[in-house]
């Protein structure tokens, strides 16, 4: 950053940092959380709380100070720089809002995951292998089709699939508002054409909402028929 | 586990629910407090069905069999928490502390504390409260005699109450002492549900130890 003035640059380091690290630590954190509280939450389940608050109250305490962690921690050295005088203050404001919302997905994956399996390294092997498979093997597959069916018109497909992975879904949603389509290659025209419009950040961030409500639904769900 | 078991608790006096390692007694007081979800059948507190509810808990004072507490926290702070999420107020709190001879470690990280000093923290959260229902899992593991005898005064003290109290319990003697009723289980089924005199003239055996240690034998063999 105090190598360049241009803030978008800064804004594009920190999201390939913010699009690997956020997910992974939310993953990660949140399948500690779950087992490292296990005496806690039984010490709970004896006294007159409903299950559901219990669970839903760890999940977002959990996701809450992870997401506070990041805007704060990433706010207030911008705001110090004087992001509210530059014209990226909208970009920045997209990074931040895409990296809550991994965090509250990746958490509640992995509140999921931890819910799912007793025992702790089957639930750590779990959430560390979705982690990878979201942000590295999925792409590697997304890719490999895009190679392999290169005669046919994937601009659909390519379209939809990014809508099943948040990680990629978030990369695209900002690369696109920092207006660096062209790294994206030949489908970036499409991706332009969705994601650049009002329209298409309405959607996008409307399926983020949707990965979020569905999993803490889930989570809701498992707590509900479990036995402790 | 549990399978085919139908057991009525009348109002008032100390029932004590045996059997062998794996019978499937903690399993039943998991399911009256709704830890664990039965796959069928209905369990009814005061005739109300217990399934999807929380706020009976409030009537229900639970000693668990293994004093699993957050390590990281201090006795006050626990105690002080567990008040905050009951409704009901504590009542019995200081007498209690004396009783057990707690002051000492009140400050301590629960982390630190030795396996009798958990299950003093455990009782003292139970009896806190002044509920209608006590259910003690194993209450006696790990105590000092002198706190054995004073639980089970206190156990007596809350019968003189009137209330229903739910123990499980390894130790013959002592459930001979205090229990009015026992509850026989033996691989998830009631075996055998009655006085204790009803149970040594069942099994032939002049007292209670042999007559339990009968039916295991011949029940293993």
């Amino acid at each position: 950053m105090f190598m360049n003035n241009d803030l978008s640059k800064a804004i594009i380091t920190f999201m390939n940092v913010i699009i690997m690290l956020v997910p992974l630590i939310g993953t990660i954190f949140g399948v500690m959380y779950y087992y490292d509280s296990k005496e806690f939450t039984e010490l709970l389940l004896a006294q007159p709380i409903r299950r559901s608050h219990i669970f839903l109250g760890q999940y977002f305490g959990v996701a809450l100070s992870l997401s506070m962690s990041l805007i704060l921690g990433l706010g207030l050295p911008f705001i110090f720089y004087g992001i509210f005088k530059s014209a990226a203050i909208w970009d920045f404001v997209l990074l931040l809002v895409t990296g809550s919302f991994l965090t509250f997905i990746f958490t509640a994956i992995a509140f999921n995951i931890a819910l799912a399996n007793e025992n702790k390294i089957k639930g750590f092997g779990y959430a560390i292998l979705i982690w990878l498979f979201m942000a590295v093997i999925y792409d590697g597959l997304f890719l490999l089709t895009l190679v392999m069916f290169n005669d046919y018109p994937l601009d659909k497909f390519s379209l939809i699939a990014s809508m099943f992975n948040p990680i990629d879904l978030s990369r695209i949603l900002i690369l696109l508002k920092l207006d660096i389509s062209a790294l994206l290659g030949y489908t970036g025209a499409v991706f332009q054409k969705f994601f650049g419009t009002s329209q298409g950040l309405i959607i996008s961030i409307f399926v983020l909402s949707l990965w979020v409500i569905l999993s803490t639904f889930n989570i809701f769900r498992i707590s509900k028929k479990k036995d402790f | 586990m549990l399978d085919g078991l139908n057991l009525t608790i009348k109002d008032k006096g100390i029932v004590a629910v045996l059997g062998p390692n794996g019978s499937g007694k903690t399993t039943l007081i998991k399911s009256i407090l709704g830890m664990v979800i039965p796959n069928s059948g209905t369990i009814k507190l005061d005739g109300k069905s217990v399934k999807n509810s929380w706020k009976y808990r409030n009537d229900i004072d639970y000693l668990p069999q293994i004093a699993n507490f957050p390590n990281n926290l201090t006795v006050n702070e626990l105690i002080k928490m567990i008040k905050d999420i009951r409704a009901k107020k504590a009542t019995d709190e200081t007498r209690l502390i004396e009783l057990f001879n707690m002051e000492k470690f009140l400050n301590e990280k629960l982390g630190n504390l030795s396996g009798g000093m958990k299950q003093k923290v455990n009782l003292l959260l139970t009896f806190m409260f002044d509920s209608p229902l006590v259910i003690l899992d194993e209450p006696t593991s790990g105590l000092d005699p002198i706190s054995h005898i004073r639980l089970k005064e206190l156990i007596k003290a809350e019968k003189a109450k009137g209330k229903t109290i739910l123990i499980t319990s390894h130790i013959m003697n002592f459930v001979e002492e205090i229990a009015d009723e026992i509850v026989f289980l033996l691989e998830g089924k009631i075996y055998f549900k009655g006085t204790i005199s009803e149970l040594k003239a069942k099994t032939n055996q002049p007292d209670f130890e042999h007559a339990i240690a009968s039916i295991l034998t011949d029940n293993y063999a």
